[in-house]
């Protein structure tokens, strides 16, 4: 049986905090121009999102529903699909290290520990002080230069257990 | 910073390396489109308008251009299965910029550093096969590439290029840089074509194929970046030429990116006529492998290719030849795998990435591969049970091809397949007595 404020609940996901900045508006609006149907913007949308508030909360979901015309359901089943959209809140900075097989076979398993400790999270954690997330990813396309980490929208090549401090000291 | 590129290669020019001669004349990107004009930028375009589409589709088809993006299909064939003539209606061009099999990284290297040269490859393959829109479908981690090739567009539309009439040829197109969210399955193209639609990214029934129903049910052609940018200078040059380019090595023709990774004493890229053997690449151009690593086997391009032994690499790197001895060149950049790795280990990890990107679609694929996964991790650990490399061998056979909705599943037994075939002691060795 339902609970009397789970409906509640959901209104104020629907309607409540969640509204768009004029710029995500805005920059939601160009991005269906470049399709034939407004569904296609949901990734654009939903990065949209993130770029200005790092995660994307629920009621945007909601929210870009009611923009592109389509289901919440759909919109939360694209949200989740993709490994760069965050339904969780996540630090100032995230960190992605490649756990694929050319950074496996070049210290993956030494810098990924190495990060753990200094850290004091574990993969999908972030860091009491809001500063640091970490996850893994897959494969980022620069095998010659094993281990590859990304920060944010930034790639760092031959990180090491060694020189990880000297790239973390960049991103405050 | 940039990869080793072309290490050691003497007299590179346009008319021996097509896809790289700009770069590695001056030793730096050409992102302007001033300076890619200088160095025939463009030029291509304007010789392809002027002819039919048909003729453009006949040089391609001719030149015997096989896809880089993995499956080698034909590319000219690819285009003769568009409907053309007047009442074809809207058609789209897709180039598969999803970059994800592991050990792969030229399409980076490509667009980072000559983007101008995917533009006016888009814009020639659009003509010849008559699409008004086209999309460059990004992985979301390429950030660099994204804005150099929106850079380069813009650049193009500015110069007439791109939009309405171009170079008063009647020619209309528009290019975007689709910029996706990460996801391997992305790469099969008509996953890619459900996730250019917003939608999950999940693979679509076959047929039919995207060429006559695929964005937004209208006919469309998906292109690897690396297929793409050959298009100019086989235009330019000749079918002919660009047969010519393999030197005899391969029935196949062109150059081709390779490239090492893993420890080898040089990785980077090379292009290199297509056909060079593995030793070629990776003792002439790589210098063998570091101080104190032996070659134990390699990856001939990616991860969802059949392992190969030392012994096989005095082979060409060719479709063909590489399919015949058990494998595929996939990517065809080659990962070594030294002897200091314990094999078992390099599989789990291969199998786990396949397992955590399945897009969980059909069965054999979400449930088989994370079994696969916990069966190698016991055989890891020294706790493997009686019946579990029997139990392995089955799931080869259950998700391989055919038995699956995609080729996801299939591609991710090859190394597998091959591993059991050629360290049997090792898998025996995890087995608890």
């Amino acid at each position: 049986m339902l609970t009397a404020n789970t409906p509640q609940t959901i209104a104020s996901d629907r309607v409540g905090d969640f509204a768009f900045t004029d710029y995500e508006r805005e920059q939601i609006e160009h991005a269906i121009h470049h399709y034939a149907e407004p569904r296609a913007a949901t990734i654009d949308a939903l990065k949209i999102v993130q770029s200005q508030r790092r995660w994307v909360p629920d009621g945007a979901i909601y929210a870009i529903a009611d923009i592109l015309g389509i289901g919440a359901g759909d919109v939360e089943g694209v949200a989740t699909f993709y490994n760069r959209i965050y339904r969780q809140p996540v630090g100032r900075h995230v960190i992605a290290v490649c756990d694929s097989i050319g950074c496996f076979l070049m210290g993956f398993d030494e810098l990924y520990g190495a990060l753990q400790t200094k850290l004091g999270i574990k993969p999908g954690q972030t860091t009491a002080d809001d500063r640091f997330t970490l996850l893994p990813v897959v494969c980022l396309g620069a095998c010659d230069k094993a281990p590859v980490l990304m920060i944010n929208d930034a790639t760092h090549f031959n990180v090491t257990a060694e020189n990880v401090d000297a790239v973390l000291e960049n991103y405050k | 910073m940039t990869s080793n590129i072309n290490l050691g290669l003497t007299n590179v020019s346009a008319e021996t390396h097509p896809l790289t001669w700009r770069y590695t004349q001056s030793g730096k990107s050409v992102l302007d489109i001033k300076d890619y004009e200088a160095l025939e930028g463009y030029s291509a375009l304007k010789k392809a308008i002027a002819m039919q589409p048909t003729d453009v589709q006949a040089e391609v088809k001719a030149s015997n251009l096989r896809g880089r993006g993995g499956a080698g299909f034909p590319t000219g064939i690819k285009w003769s299965l568009i409907p053309m003539g007047p009442d074809a209606g809207q058609k789209y061009l897709v180039c598969n910029a999803d970059e994800m099999e592991p050990g792969t990284f030229k399409d980076r290297f490509l667009m980072e550093e000559l983007p101008h040269q995917l533009v006016e490859a888009m814009i020639t393959a659009a003509y010849a096969i008559g699409a008004s829109k086209g999309y460059i479908f990004l992985r979301g981690e390429y950030v660099l590439a994204g804005e150099r090739l929106n850079a380069a567009i813009q650049q193009a539309t500015a110069a007439g290029y791109i939009g309405e009439n171009i170079l008063g040829s009647g020619f209309n197109f528009e290019l975007h840089v689709h910029l996706g969210a990460g996801r391997y399955i992305c790469g099969e193209e008509t996953a890619l074509i459900n996730c250019l639609e917003g939608r999950r990214a999940n693979p679509r029934t076959k047929p039919p194929f995207p060429q006559q129903a695929g964005a937004w049910g209208k006919p469309t052609i998906v292109n690897n970046v690396e297929t793409l940018m050959n298009i100019p200078a086989i235009l330019l040059r000749g079918a002919d030429w660009f047969k010519g380019l393999s030197q005899g090595k391969s029935p196949d023709a062109g150059t081709k990116m390779y490239g090492i990774s893993g420890k080898a004493k040089i990785t980077g890229l090379w292009e290199l006529p297509i056909g060079t053997t593995g030793r070629e690449l990776l003792y002439t151009h790589g210098g063998g492998m570091a101080d104190g690593y032996e070659l134990s086997c390699w990856l001939p391009g990616g991860a969802s290719t059949d392992f190969l032994m030392p012994e096989h690499l005095d082979l060409a790197m060719d479709y063909d030849t590489i399919m015949k001895a058990g494998s595929r060149m996939g990517t065809a950049l080659i990962m070594v795998v030294d002897n200091k790795q314990n094999i078992i280990s390099v599989v789990r990890n291969l199998e786990q990435f396949f397992a955590r990107e399945s897009c969980g679609w059909c069965t054999p694929c979400r449930d088989g591969l994370p079994w696969t996964v916990k069966i190698l991790q016991s055989i890891e650990a020294g706790t493997g049970q009686e019946g579990d490399i029997q139990t392995l061998q089955q799931l080869t056979r259950f998700l391989g091809p055919g038995k699956t909705f995609c080729a996801h599943a299939p591609g991710a037994m090859e190394p597998l397949q091959s591993a059991l075939k050629f360290f049997p002691a090792e898998f025996a060795k995890g087995i608890k007595a």
